[in-house]
This record gives C-alpha cells, structure tokens and sequence, in this order.
C-alpha cells in the first residue's frame, strides 16, 4: 500500500522571509491585551477559586442532603431504596421507630461514604419520598482523614428553618441515636428469630 | 570629613563605589523585579491574573512578596548535584553568566558627567570591544553547566547554547561595525556624545537607531540570541530538553542562573539604550540654556532609566508573542540571512560615510 503523503503548504516569499510584519502583527495583539489588562485587568478570564466561585448549575451532582418534610421532620422513611441502588455500595443506613406513630420509621442511622461515592445520582432517583438530594453546590470537600469523609444523618440533613415549616413540632426535635434495637424499635414485637 | 572626601577620590575606591551603587542599586534589584514582572506581565498578556497568592496575614501587595518567597525557597532547597557530576566545573557554572552579565555596566554611563566625575564605572578606549570579550564569557556559562551535569538534556542544551552564541557573536560585531563608524570610536562616551548632534538644525537627534536603523535590528537581534531568550530558547528548550542545560539544578545555583538571564536582559537594555537612543542625553535640552546642573543630571538618569524599562518590557513582550525557532531555523536565520544582511550593512553605510564626508 502506498504511504498517503499530505503536502503541507507553506507561506513563502519576502513577507515571510523578513519575519517582521508576522512580529509586528503579534506585537500589536499581546500589546493591546496588556494594556487592557495594565488598567483594570478587564479581559482576565480567571476565577479566584477560594474567594470566588463558579456558577454551579442546578444539576450539578454535589454533596448529598436529607431534605425535611413539612412537619419539619427529615423526609426519609428508611426504606433501604437508595442503599440497594447505589453501585458503590456506600449509603449505610439502620431503621429505627419513631416516637410520633404517624411517622413510622425513620433513619438512625444514616452514612454516606462520601469517598466511595462516584456522584451518580441514582439514589437520588430511587427515593420515593425525595429524600436525598444532590444540589448542595458543594462540589469539592477536601479533609485530612478518611474518618471525616463518612458523613453522619445530623451532617448531611437540611439546616432547620421553622419560618419554612408550618408544623414546627418535630423542628428541631433531637432525633435519637438509639444505642440498641429495643430502643430503637420499642414498638415492634421484636425480630422474629431465623 | 576632608579625609573621607580624599579616600573616596583615590580611583580605586571610587570606581569600587560606583561599581556597587550601580550594581546593587540599579542591575541587580532591576533584574530581581523583572523576575516576576515578567510572570506577571505574561499573566496580563495572556488574560490571567499571575502570581498573587504569597502574604503575610492579609498583606499581598499584588504578588510582590513572591519575590521575598522565591528568595527564601531557593536558599532552604536542596542544593542536589547528580551522580557522577564535575565537581568543581559544577560548582562554578552558574557564575559565569552572573558575572558576564553583571560586567556589562560596567562601560555603560547612567548620566553625563559634571566636571572630573563620571557616571560611570570605567571608560577605557576599547569600550564596546570590552563588551563583546565579556559577553562571550557568558557562554562558558552555559556550556560548563551542560558538560559538568553527567545528564543527556542538560549537554544537548550546552551544546545548542554554544553553537548558537557563537554563531550570534559573529555579526553581533558586524551590526556594531556601522556604529562605530558613524561615530567615529568605540569608547562609550565618543559614541554617546556623538548621538547629541542633530540633523536640520534641532530637529533630529542623530540617535543611533536613526543613522543605523538595520544595525539596530541585527545587533537587537543578536543580543536577544545571546541572552538565550525567546524566540531564541532552543538551548533551554522546555518541550524538548526539559530545562537544557541547567537542568540538573536546585536552589540558590538554579536562582543563579534565573537572576543572570535578568541582569543580561537589564543589560541589553542599558546597552540598546546607550548605543542606538542617545544613551543618558536628553533630546533637545540643549535649546533650554542656563538648566541647573543638578536639574539635567536628575533629567538623563531618568530618561536613560526610562529607556532602560522600555526595553526590558520590551524584550518581555517579544517573548511572551514570538513563537520558539526550531534550533536549524535559529541556526539558518543568523548565517543565511543576518550575516550577509550585517555585512551589507557595514559596506553600505561605508560608501554613504564616504559620500557625504
Ligand atoms: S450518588 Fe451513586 S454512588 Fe453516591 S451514594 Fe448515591 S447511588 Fe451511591
Ligand atoms: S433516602 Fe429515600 S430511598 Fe433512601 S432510605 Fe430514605 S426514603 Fe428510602
């Protein structure tokens, strides 16, 4: 097979050959992007990451968030949906039983490994109650240890705001962090022995 | 009092003063600014905001207290030398160009002289002739550092840096030939003096740039190849040899290296300056008689400084504009094209010379 040959063309001649006009041309650009930026820095492009940040679009998968329901109450009736969805298999949730009984279950516990995660956004999907959200803007956590990264149920709820809530009862009502399963479930008549 | 007047009169001593009033206060802090004006110049060219984030508490001062951060990193880095490495041939590398480049102003005047003193370290008769013995040192510079490495890269750049210096020097010479003969000297202060004349009664200066514009060109030119800056930096080379030939090394010999290419453009500056823009004369000041001393003296310092500035941006703007020449164009473009242009040079302002006088 013969080799394929592309002829590159070349700009010859005396214009070229002198290489000023080329120089002068590109003098001419760098010189008035200088003094524009000399006074003012009117074109600079640049984002000054920590003190600025860039416009994060509504989509964009961030860090997670419980959202509250109108009573104030964290949403989540732990049904293990996005647990079971999720690839990396990082949410790690325990269901406990709720004082108020209109409320059933509740998340105890609620982990998300944050440095497992890979951000698809399924759990989101999965939840039936839109529970967890992804549209925090915080695109980027950075701490020292491996430990910080698993974030809690308290750190990743909504922040309580009662004028946005109309049944402030459960506001900011202190969810227990049962230490057994009897308390957790005073309710239930135990788990059936397999 | 009288005493202290009279030892600082021996010339010795004075020229040991002026030798460190114009290096410490004039070459070197230039040359250490330039270091991140051009970052931050560069920064401006290209849209972006440069080196800001150095401080103490909140204090920034736009990035000017990267140079106190840079002074401190390259005096606690480690100073490496690799394996296998000359020693010595090592260790005094980095000194030359330092040297080379600092040895410059040593001829250069910063202003004209009020009776016996001179603002100027030295004005012996060979003057520019000085300078080309001194710039060629530089190169030594370079390719010790290339040899005495013991790494590949860094003896490719040594290697590039020397072919091209040496092939630039050639008509570096040539291109300062027409100068010396419009003026008649090579002593500094001849071809200064000579630039205070005027065509058409006062109307232009006979500045260099004017009677010699293509040697302005090629010497400019020349002077830019041998400072090894872009769009002449095949000896350094970043997409190829890395770093060329101060690759292998670390803290203050590195900073060395950096501060020499500074101080030589500082350098090119107060040369181009000299030669070819009338030096520290300011142009039609002769037209204002009876200006105090003092007055004209403050005036040429500050118009040789300007100009000095002007081309040290200059040389900044070139290279943050100009493409790199691969190492054969570099090579072509000095003996295809600007010998032969130098040596028309020369032959052409010798018939006008002789014509006209
Ligand atoms: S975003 Fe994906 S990986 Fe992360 S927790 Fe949700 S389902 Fe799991
Ligand atoms: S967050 Fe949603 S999917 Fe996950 S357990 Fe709670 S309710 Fe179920």
């Amino acid at each position: 097979m013969e080799l394929k040959v592309k002829k590159v063309q070349r700009l010859d001649g005396v214009r070229e050959a002198f290489y000023f006009p080329a120089i002068f041309s590109g003098l001419r650009l760098t010189v008035k992007h200088f003094w524009r930026n000399l006074f003012g820095s009117k074109d600079v492009v640049t984002i000054n990451y920590p003190e600025e940040k860039r416009h994060v679009s509504e989509r964009w998968r961030g860090r997670h968030r419980l959202t509250r329901n109108d009573n104030g109450f964290l949403s989540c009736v732990a049904c293990y949906m996005c647990e079971t969805v999720c690839p990396s298999k990082c949410i790690h949730i325990e269901a406990g039983e709720h004082p108020d009984l209109s409320v059933e279950k509740y998340p105890v516990v609620f982990n998300i490994d944050e440095l497992r995660c890979v951000f698809c956004g399924l759990c989101v999907e999965a939840c039936p109650k839109d529970a967890i959200r992804m549209d925090t803007g915080i695109i980027s956590m950075a701490y020292t240890s491996r430990e910080t990264f698993d974030f809690t149920r308290d750190l990743l709820r909504d922040s309580y705001d009662p004028k946005a809530h109309s049944n402030p009862k459960y506001g900011d009502y202190d969810l227990p962090s049962p230490s057994s399963q009897e308390e957790a479930l005073p309710n239930s008549q135990g788990v059936p022995a397999t | 009092m009288e005493l202290i007047l009279e030892i600082i009169m021996i010339p010795a001593v004075l020229a040991t003063i002026k030798i460190l009033v114009i290096i410490l206060m004039f070459a070197m802090p230039l040359g250490t600014v330039l270091t991140l004006m051009e970052r931050k110049w560069s920064a401006m060219i290209q849209d972006r905001v440069g080196p800001n984030r150095a401080n103490i508490g909140k204090f920034t001062g736009h990035g000017a207290l990267h140079l106190a951060a840079d002074g401190l990193k390259s005096i606690f880095k480690e100073d490496t030398m690799p394996k296998g490495a000359d020693g010595f041939l090592y260790f005094i590398a980095p000194f030359f160009g330092l040297i080379a480049g600092v040895a410059t102003f040593a001829i250069i005047p910063l202003a004209g002289p009020i009776g016996d003193f001179t603002f100027q370290v030295t004005d012996i008769e060979p003057g520019l002739l000085f300078i080309f013995a001194i710039t060629s040192l530089s190169v030594y510079g370079a390719v010790l550092a290339g040899t005495s490495s013991n790494s590949k890269f860094a003896l490719l750049g040594g290697t590039r840096a020397s072919a091209q210096m040496i092939s630039y020097e050639v008509f570096m010479g040539l291109a300062l030939m027409g100068i010396f003969m419009v003026y008649g000297t090579t002593r500094v202060s001849g071809i200064v003096d000579g630039q205070n004349e005027y065509w058409f009664g006062s109307l232009i200066p006979m500045w260099g740039v004017f009677t010699q514009p293509l040697g302005f060109v090629l010497f400019f030119t020349a002077l830019v190849a041998e400072t090894k800056r872009a769009p002449f930096d095949a000896p350094e080379g970043e997409s190829e040899i890395v770093a060329g030939y101060f690759l292998e090394y670390s803290g203050m010999r590195w900073s060395a290296f950096m501060l020499a290419e500074y101080v030589a453009l500082v350098g090119v500056a107060s040369l181009i300056t000299t030669l070819f823009f009338g030096g520290y004369h300011v142009p039609w000041l002769h037209l204002w008689e009876g200006a105090p001393q003092w007055l004209v003296t403050i005036l040429q310092v500050i118009k040789f400084s300007l100009f000095t500035l002007f081309f040290c941006w200059f040389q900044i703007q070139l290279r943050w504009t100009v493409p790199k020449f691969r190492f054969d164009q570099t090579m072509a473009l000095g003996w295809k094209k600007l010998l032969p242009l130098s040596l028309a040079n020369v032959v052409v302002t010798a018939f006008v010379i002789l014509a006209f006088a």
